[in-house]
């Protein structure tokens, strides 16, 4: 079975045989479990896109971290976590008090905030730091950082077990819960918080650019194939774990940027999805013809 | 008779100085009927929204002997529930236990017991793992009605419940509401259908801007009463005949 196991070799030597593909599959993997299921529940909530504006929301703050202290871990989360919170909460009262749709607001909140983080970035840093903050560095994850993701979505899967009935019920029929009390703004804001998190620790590893997209493509190619919202949250896991060990293989043996490769991984498996996938997938779907038979079949 | 809730010149609306509603007295007994009946805009919507505590009185007095967050429960009439959400039927009508479970309790057999129990009322046990977007109009107004009954309260308001919903659902929700006030609960509905208020509803609350009539619903559904809530030319009591248009109009 030579063939067998040259495959097998192909897949999993890189990782056995160099530390920093090693630790970039940690970091990585840890990530997915924090940020898939918190994807799952923006998908579901049709904030898919308030994500990726939150991605870049975070900026500004990294930026001012990065400015004041150097390339440290620590200091750009804490400094990302606030400036995404920051934006967050300003779209949210500006929409209230203008009684203004959240997603201008956002939209205008978060491209300021971009703008900012940009611009403190190229005053001071080379263009190399630039791209370390958009696109990450997957394959230099050191200590301090693997730990803080490793911490980061242990919290948040904690934090989302806590508000798990509360958040599916806001999703599910926000005005129900709120008859009774204000539990559904809590699980609200702690979602935003969790949202926020699990993208600033996703920058260190694939950048502010990338990290969404692991948050988000699992859940939307999951949707394609599992109907409850347990199996989509552990499917949706799986299945961005895989497409990291699957870019950073693309990555090691062509050469590829790592983060982009993990993102595009996962753009394949959503176009496949939306071919194959079993629920609603375009070639799965039922012809026209079909139908019109089976309606006839059931009038007589 | 055990006093659930009495209410005390009532005005209410977004503005003071037009109220929707005002002048609205009413108590309510435990294990009674009372139907909200007016035109569209009388303020039965907005009427049940203040005594749910959605909405704030422009004057007047709201007095409980319950406490409202536990023991009112509403059906609104156009719900906001999404109906694409990855739940099924069980685990939707799960959540009306929310006052029993919070964030945190276990979900128990004896739960799981009352979920069962309140699907076979409703008729609605073979559609416990259909997700929600697999269900009809009159299915899910059952799934609805399972989860405000799951809450077990003692005040249930419900906002137009048989709007759109089929006969056979009608009258298995009208059997269990009887059943409901047997064992104490007050019910509180807007109906438009005169017919379901005469026949299924203790009193009623004929309202226009201002309480017309309250009593006994034979007695208040009068045609005076009426004409004055809908207006002398209502077409509740004078339809108006469909008149061929002249041709020449489109000559």
């Amino acid at each position: 079975m030579p063939e067998l196991f040259n495959l097998f070799s192909l897949l999993f030597d890189p990782f056995v045989e160099f530390q920093f593909m090693r630790r970039a599959l940690f970091g990585c993997a840890v990530l997915s479990l924090g940020a898939a299921p918190v994807g799952v529940f923006l998908m579901l909530r049709r904030m898919s896109l308030t994500g990726d504006a939150m991605a870049h929301a975070i900026l500004p703050g990294a930026a001012l971290a990065y400015l004041l202290y150097g390339l440290s871990a620590v200091a750009m989360t804490l400094g990302g976590l606030a400036a995404g919170l920051l934006v967050a909460l300003l779209a949210g009262a500006t929409a209230r008090q203008t009684n203004n749709s959240e997603d201008s607001t956002l939209a205008a909140f978060y491209l300021g905030s971009l703008a900012l983080g940009v611009l403190l970035i190229s005053a001071k840093g080379s263009n190399v730091d630039l791209l370390h903050v958009l696109f990450g560095t997957a394959l230099a994850l050191d200590n301090t950082a693997l730990t803080l993701l490793l911490v980061t979505s242990l919290a948040s899967l904690c934090l989302l077990t806590v508000v798990y009935r509360a958040l599916v019920l806001e999703c599910l029929d926000s005005e129900y819960l709120s008859s009774f009390g204000g539990m559904g703004k809590l699980a609200h804001f702690v979602f935003l918080v969790l949202v926020v998190a699990n993208l600033v620790a996703g920058f260190h590893a694939l950048g502010t650019l990338m990290a969404v997209g692991l948050m988000i493509l699992p859940a939307c190619i999951a949707r394609f194939w599992f109907k409850h919202l347990g199996s989509l949250l552990v499917a949706a896991t799986i299945i961005a774990a895989s497409a990291c060990w699957l870019g950073l293989l693309l990555s090691f043996y062509f050469g590829l940027a790592t983060s982009p490769s993990i993102v595009l991984a996962l753009a394949v498996g959503y176009v496949l999805s939306v071919l194959l996938g079993p629920l609603r997938g375009i070639l799965r779907r039922p012809s026209a013809a079909s139908l019109s038979n089976s309606n006839n079949r059931e009038v007589i | 008779m055990t006093k659930v809730a009495a209410v005390t010149e009532l005005a209410l609306g977004y503005d003071p100085a037009q109220p929707i509603l005002s002048q609205v007295s009413f108590a309510l007994a435990k294990g009674q009927s009372l139907a909200l009946v007016g035109p569209n805009g009388a303020g039965k919507s907005t009427l049940l929204n203040v005594l749910r505590g959605a909405m704030k009185p422009l004057a007047g007095q709201l007095d409980y002997s319950l406490n409202p967050r536990r023991d009112i429960a509403y059906l609104p009439q156009a719900s906001m529930v999404d109906r694409s959400f990855p739940v099924n039927v069980r685990q939707f009508v799960s959540t009306g236990l929310w006052n029993q479970l919070g964030l945190w309790r276990g979900f128990r057999c004896s739960h799981r017991l009352q979920v069962n129990a309140v699907l076979e009322k409703l008729n609605i046990a073979d559609l416990a793992d259909s997700m929600l977007d697999q269900l009809s109009g009159g299915q899910f107004q059952r799934v609805l009605f399972a989860r405000t009954m799951l809450q077990q309260s003692k005040l249930m308001l419900l906002d137009e419940p048989f709007n759109g919903v089929d006969e056979a659902t009608v009258s298995l929700l009208l059997d269990e509401l009887a059943s409901l006030q047997r064992r104490g609960c007050t019910v509180v509905a807007a109906i438009h259908d005169l017919e379901i208020v005469r026949s299924h509803f203790e009193r009623c609350l004929l309202l226009s801007g201002e309480a017309i009539a309250l009593g006994p619903s034979r007695e208040v559904l009068v045609a005076d009463n009426i004409a004055q809530a809908w207006g002398e030319t209502s077409s509740h009591l004078k339809p108006v005949p469909i008149e061929k248009e002249p041709a020449s109009r489109y000559a």
